[in-house]
């Protein structure tokens, strides 16, 4: 889970944002305006930030294969070309007009197969996502806001399900059950995947805490659950979104190693249904390379787009990672080497 | 001390939760080991064997689930973990101790390599962050959205089928007798070549990125303009001051996704049929035997937990402040 989620704690207090980006006079008047604004997210100037996140290249790139395939997951029975389950005289055939991905050892088309596998994939990532960030979002807050031995008890419950291993558990939750279908599969994927977003959720609510506007909510007599769902909630929205994109990652790997192994049922096709089919069939050693690598290539496409909108999201949020990445080039053109640890100050207009 | 205390009791706690995991997960849920296993010899035993079956495995007395529980924490400490299924009647901590040295070797060694090589990078792109160095940045993050296994095949299909440089399976010479001779540990080393390979392929990724934030984090401190307003040479700089700092969350991310990357090493094993726990539980998962499963489970969880108090030895050992008395 490391390897997706980098957001570092603590990092909303406004005045490193203000040091720390780029000096062009439009950064520094949108991180004025996000120090003004901090207390209260949601009113005016919310339309730039939006813009902001829009604007930047990763996550755009990354939100545009999520809809390519989220599109294909919806339509996928009905474009592909044929019946994923059709045996074919066509056997082992290598990519032709006909068969634009070749086919397997019993002559179905393997395009076929990764068109409707989609949905299976997209579907399991999504509902593993949403019920491992509610479940997330529940323990994290709660135990970041309440504080004392309920903290110190879902901590302790979400730390234990981190240091257990993941994938080995869902493996022997998977194997027992009677039929592990893709339903059950992002179940199970949600119900032990939930830790690492209550971690980082947790010790940002701890340091949303104690914040003014926080506490003048609370000086004003509002509700508890109020104070959590308008105060606190909204300000964790991109560490949520970031937690969820990180889980919907884990879960489509866990999903397609699940049916790589032979764990889900095989005539239920995803992209790892392929994979098991090619590898239980020699597809290695007989040189049947459309076999095996298109279906992983679509795993590292929506990996990556994943990884992308990540990416995003921390730049969002913290505008370290963003202010040089943003310049590189431009500072470059003008011969600055970048060094971490100065902002780079050009003195424009000289001769 | 506190601190190590504390880490502990925690990871104290862990293994009880790990071991009663064990232990409910299969008596919540549907289905039966015997019936599972009428299913798959399909009628090659006798239905009245059913019931002699059930008195083999020990599942035919009628105790109460505390006494079950009880049973099995004194089984436990006895190091029984039960009877294989599939290679019956050979107890599963056999099995298992004859799998767990490999694995150790393997993930052990290939894990180490990934963390050193992947923080040095880190330090590196780090600190030179905007230049032509940031481009390995979108290349680790292919590496770390593909599944490991599928790196897996794909080395497979181009060290061990194409090029023939490697064996495409197993974890040393079948013509070799298993001794300390120079020859054999070539050809285990020669055998895990690949395997490691990948490993280290699938999972640089994630501690480049990690340290590279960090970096990216730290280097606007304080503390690292002062250290460069001094005058101090770079590099002093970049190793006393900024990687000194920054690699403190790596350590302890290190401990946290060691579970992560343990689970992703252990499909690679199943790729490449490496005798270890990894291809011990894909066996027992796919023969539906179950003491072996939960063998597998126990033994990996517990083998990470030991993992992660090494690693927090390493953390006391760094941050001096978890060794402050209060």
């Amino acid at each position: 889970m490391a390897t997706t989620t980098t957001l570092s704690t603590g990092e909303v207090t406004p005045p490193p944002e203000v040091r720390a980006a780029a000096l062009t006079p439009r950064s520094v008047l949108a991180s004025l305006r996000r120090f003004a604004r901090t207390p209260r997210v949601g009113q005016r100037q919310r339309k730039p930030q939006r813009l902001l996140f829009l604007r930047n290249t990763k996550a755009l790139t990354g939100l545009g294969i999520l809809v390519f395939f989220a599109l294909l997951a919806v339509v996928g029975p009905w474009v592909a070309p044929y019946d994923p389950n059709q045996v074919s005289p066509d056997l082992l055939q290598a990519p032709s007009l006909a068969h634009w991905l070749g086919t397997d050892h019993t002559g179905r088309d393997i395009m076929s197969q990764i068109i409707v596998g989609t949905r299976g994939v997209m579907i399991v990532g999504l509902v593993a996502g949403v019920s491992a960030t509610v479940v997330g979002v529940l323990v994290g807050v709660t135990a970041g806001f309440v504080g004392g031995v309920g903290d110190e008890t879902l901590s302790a419950l979400s730390n234990v399900f981190l240091v257990i291993p993941q994938l080995p558990l869902i493996i022997i939750i998977a194997a027992q059950l009677p039929s592990a279908g893709g339903m059950t599969v992002a179940l199970v994927i949600g119900a032990t995947g939930w830790a690492w977003g209550a971690r980082v959720l947790r010790a940002q609510t701890l340091s949303l805490r104690k914040r003014d506007f926080v506490e003048a909510a609370r000086a004003n007599g509002e509700r508890t659950w109020r104070l959590v769902l308008a105060e606190v909630l909204p300000n964790l929205s991109a560490v949520i979104a970031s937690g969820f994109v990180g889980t919907v990652t884990f879960a489509v790997l866990s999903q397609v190693t699940l049916s790589f192994i032979g764990i889900t049922p095989v005539s239920e096709w995803n992209w790892g249904t392929i994979l098991f089919w090619a590898q239980n069939n020699m597809a290695l050693q007989r040189g049947a390379w459309w076999w095996f690598v298109p279906a992983g290539a679509c795993i590292a496409l929506l990996g990556m787009a994943l990884a992308l909108v990540n990416f995003g999201i921390d730049e969002f949020v913290n505008p370290r990672l963003r202010s040089t990445g943003l310049h590189a080039r431009s500072l470059r053109r003008r011969g600055i080497r970048p060094r971490v640890g100065f902002t780079p100050v050009a003195r424009e207009g000289r001769p | 001390m506190t601190f190590l205390l504390r880490r502990i009791a925690f990871y104290a706690l862990t293994a009880w939760a790990a071991i009663t995991l064990n232990f409910i997960v299969p008596r919540l849920l549907p289905g039966d080991p015997v019936t599972a296993l009428m299913g798959r010899m399909q009628g090659r035993i006798d239905s009245n064997a059913e019931q002699s079956l059930r008195v083999l495995f020990g599942l035919d007395q009628d105790l109460s689930l505390w006494q079950q529980y009880t049973a099995y924490w004194a089984m436990l400490f006895r190091g029984d973990l039960g009877l294989s299924f599939t290679h019956f009647p050979t107890p599963v901590a056999d099995i298992v101790g004859q799998a767990l040295p490999w694995t150790v070797g393997l993930v052990g060694v290939a894990t180490i390599i990934a963390f050193v090589l992947g923080t040095l990078v880190g330090i590196a792109i780090g600190w030179r962050r905007g230049t032509w160095a940031d481009g390995i940045l979108p290349v680790s993050t292919f590496f770390s959205a593909v599944p490991y296994f599928w790196v897996g095949l794909i080395t497979i299909t181009v060290f061990a089928v194409n090029l023939r440089w490697f064996p495409s399976n197993g974890s040393y010479d079948r013509g070799l007798v298993p001794a300390f001779t120079g020859e054999f540990v070539g050809s285990v080393i020669y055998y895990g070549f690949l395997p490691a390979l990948t490993v280290v392929l699938s999972s640089v990724a994630g501690w480049i990125l990690g340290m590279r934030n960090m970096m990216v984090t730290v280097s606007s401190e304080d503390y690292v303009t002062v250290a460069h307003a001094k005058g101090l040479p770079g590099h002093q700089v970049v190793l006393g001051y900024a990687a000194r700092n920054a690699i403190l969350p790596q350590v302890s991310s290190f401990a946290l996704s060691l579970g992560f990357v343990v689970g992703g090493t252990l499909i690679m094993e199943m790729v490449f049929s490496y005798q270890g726990i990894g291809y011990t539980l894909y066996q027992a998962v796919s023969t539906h035997d179950y003491p072996l499963m939960q063998g597998c489970f126990l033994v990996i969880t517990l083998s990470v937990l030991v993992a992660n108090i090494i690693a927090d030895f390493a953390y006391v050992a760094l941050d001096p402040r978890t060794r402050k008395e209060d």
